[in-house]
């Protein structure tokens, strides 16, 4: 019998038993549906930390020196950990030196942060926000610019005026329904004049970046963020990747001679670039979507054993009909075919049906939750596959059984 | 005699094969049957092991049924007239002895060989119509065609033909739940002739019908008979064995009569059968 003779004959056969074969084919609907929808979150996040993340957070051709990686998704041990903290700290010393060392055309800035509850005489507490005390050109590398009033200039940079610039988010939670401009937001209780609001940046992993506020480095935003003990980052920025490597080996050797390091030891403080943190993401990407795939397949296994259970009731309920088939002269291969053939059937409907649920349900998370969202087209083509494998691995024992009945015995039954 | 029902009217009969005949190709054990016997049997044995208890329901059957026969085999439940059935209609394996089908040795043949023989030599009549259910008339009738290969538009036409002569042609799209048994019946005549088999195999064609219906289906079965379709019925009822032209009659597992209709039936007169 053909192929397309025995999928026509399940489609048949489908279409008369609507409700069992919807149950049925449930367990693969669901695995697949998940299959989809994780993975696509995955990928959406994977485009998002690649393209967003990547550009806007950690700044385009730029990199950062710290004591210690400040993104770590890898494992580490006890020992490696106070390792990492036995570190010498980078003082605002070593910030200078770099900026020496660095050729003309480098953008270069100190960047020092701190989470702290500001206060203002308007509203009784609100949430924590970053504070930071930056030297001017980190606006520049970090492409930010003022929505109202402006950015401190060189000169109040250079006096350490207790000025500052807030967020958006910021400027809604302590001044409602306020201008913030010229008014005081006080944090350990120093006070600073808000002279500029910046335009709206959206969030990065639920991290707020709207929730910052930025002051002159030589301010008393320094105490803020406690300065003097380690410096969060210096940040340096190339105009290109070439020139960001260069400049990340010229940084290197500075800090390295600074350090009094000798050839063969390695680097006792950490130079972290987007493509830094694009490889620790990618080393986290690999679990997840791993995690994406695993799950779904339990789901699967269920469906499979569902689908099983099914062709086993289906092959007992119509053992006389086998026996009819093959008095007219089905041989065995052929009764095997058509229950493989209507397992697969079912299963490739389920996943189909998955398919649609799963892009869907991937919609739902984009617009309802921060995750962005992109469908794979490999998982489509994954899921159909596997569709098809379930459908034939489950359908293979009982259509074996089908296939290997007495045609008089089965013709016998009632 | 005459059946008023005939398409073609009253034709001669085919002559039936005599004794002598019989014997001769019976006797010859190993050796190919001639072109004019459909089927050959030579001490046909079959044994079923009831948890260690052997049952021999066949005991060595020698039996040779020419072309164009048209045949009844009789006997009581336990004569092994079913076991015969299976072993003749290929369902089944002997224990021992031949069986020749239209030529060919089938009584070694493997599984997937005896479904084929089944396809091409073999239409089958059953008792209960064994239609499935969720199938029209003409996809029941197509079914055979299906496993023989045959495109769908050529399947479709040779099963419309075949349904149109049973006078089913205008029941092609009805399923076996709307029609009458003997109409289903009819159905099943139609599935069984539709490949062209050598031989038409029934088994109680009429124990589900009412008498009426009975005697519309072996109209049936006289009329295929008569235009030179090998019949072989097989039934408990000497009535319904009555129609066929020779009936043989099987007891404990062999052969215990194989005569002309008219002999059985001047017989069974004298002494009631079972």
């Amino acid at each position: 019998m053909p192929i397309l003779e025995a999928v026509r004959l399940a489609l048949t056969q489908l279409r008369v038993q609507k409700l069992k074969s919807f149950f049925t084919l449930l367990g693969v609907t669901i695995g697949v549906m998940f299959l989809i929808a994780v993975v696509s979150v995955v990928n959406g996040m994977a485009r998002y930390v690649e393209q967003d993340f990547a550009g806007k957070f950690l700044g385009v051709n730029t990199f950062s020196l710290r004591k210690t990686p400040d993104i770590n998704m890898g494992e580490m041990t006890e020992a490696q950990w106070k390792a990492l903290q036995r570190r010498p700290p980078i003082t605002a010393e070593d910030a200078y030196a770099v900026r020496e060392a660095l050729p003309a055309g480098a953008r270069w800035a100190i960047q020092d942060l701190r989470w702290v509850n500001p206060t203002t005489r308007y509203v009784a507490g609100g949430p924590q926000v970053v504070a930071q005390a930056v030297t001017t050109d980190l606006f520049r590398i970090k492409d930010l610019a003022v929505q109202r009033g402006r950015l401190f200039n060189e000169q109040e940079a250079a006096i350490g005026s207790a000025v500052v610039v807030i967020g958006q988010a910021v400027a809604e939670e302590y001044f409602p329904g306020l201008d913030p401009i010229g008014r005081t937001l006080e944090m350990d209780r120093v006070p600073f004049e808000v002279i500029g609001v910046l335009e709206k940046q959206g969030s990065v992993f639920g991290l707020n970046l709207d929730r910052q506020v930025f002051g002159p480095f030589l301010s008393p935003m320094r105490r803020v963020t406690n300065a003097r003990v380690n410096l969060y980052g210096v940040v340096v920025q190339g105009q290109n990747p070439a020139e960001q490597a260069v400049l990340q080996e010229v940084v290197r050797e500075t800090m390295r001679r600074r350090h009094k390091l000798r050839p063969g030891q390695a680097d006792d403080f950490a130079l972290e670039s987007s493509q830094s943190a694009l490889t620790q993401w990618m080393s986290i990407k690999k679990y997840l979507v791993l995690a994406g795939v695993v799950l779904p397949a339990i789901g699967l296994v269920v469906g499979a054993i569902v689908i099983m259970n099914i062709m086993l009731v289906a092959v007992a309920e119509r053992t006389r009909e086998i026996g009819v088939r093959k008095s007219l002269g089905a041989r065995r291969r052929d009764i095997l075919a058509q229950f493989l053939a209507e397992s697969t059937t079912l299963s490739v409907l389920g996943a189909a049906l998955g398919v649609a649920l799963g892009v869907g349900l991937a919609r739902v998370v984009a617009m309802a939750t921060p995750l962005p969202t992109g469908v794979a087209l490999w998982s489509v083509w994954v899921s159909v596959g596997l569709g098809a494998g379930v459908g034939i691995v489950s359908g293979a024992y009982p259509a074996s059984r089908a296939a290997r009945l007495d045609p008089i015995s089965a013709l016998r039954q009632e | 005699m005459s059946a008023p029902h005939l398409d073609h009217g009253t034709e001669a009969e085919a002559p039936l094969s005599t004794t002598a005949e019989r014997r001769a190709v019976v006797g010859t054990t190993g050796q190919t049957p001639g072109k004019e016997w459909v089927i050959v049997t030579r001490g046909l044995k079959r044994e079923y092991d009831m948890g260690g208890e052997i049952v021999r329901a066949l005991r060595g059957v020698d039996l040779a049924i020419r072309r164009n026969e048209y045949v009844a085999i009789m006997g009581p439940s336990g004569s092994g007239k079913s076991t015969l059935m299976n072993l003749i209609g290929c369902l089944d394996t002997p224990n021992g002895g031949e069986y020749w089908l239209n030529g060919q040795l089938v009584s070694q043949m493997s599984d997937d060989s005896l479904a084929h023989v089944r396809n091409r030599e073999i239409g089958f009549v059953f008792q209960t119509f064994n239609l499935l259910p969720r199938s029209t008339a003409l996809q029941n009738v197509e079914l055979p065609l299906v496993y023989a290969g045959v495109p769908a538009a050529e399947r479709k036409r040779r099963a419309t033909e075949a349904l149109e002569k049973v006078q089913l042609g205008a029941r092609l799209t009805h399923r076996p739940n709307e029609l009458s048994g003997g109409q289903r019946q009819r159905v099943a005549i139609a599935r069984a002739l539709v490949n062209d088999p050598a031989i038409l195999l029934a088994d109680e064609p009429t124990g589900n019908l009412d008498s009426n219906t009975s005697e519309e289906i072996m109209r049936v079965f006289e009329n295929l008979a008569s235009t030179g379709q090998t019949v072989v019925m097989v039934t408990h009822e000497p009535d319904i064995a009555a129609h066929a032209r020779r009936v043989i009659v099987l007891r404990d597992g062999v052969i215990a009569s194989d005569e002309r209709r008219e002999q059985f039936a001047a017989r069974i007169q004298t002494q009631p059968a079972h």
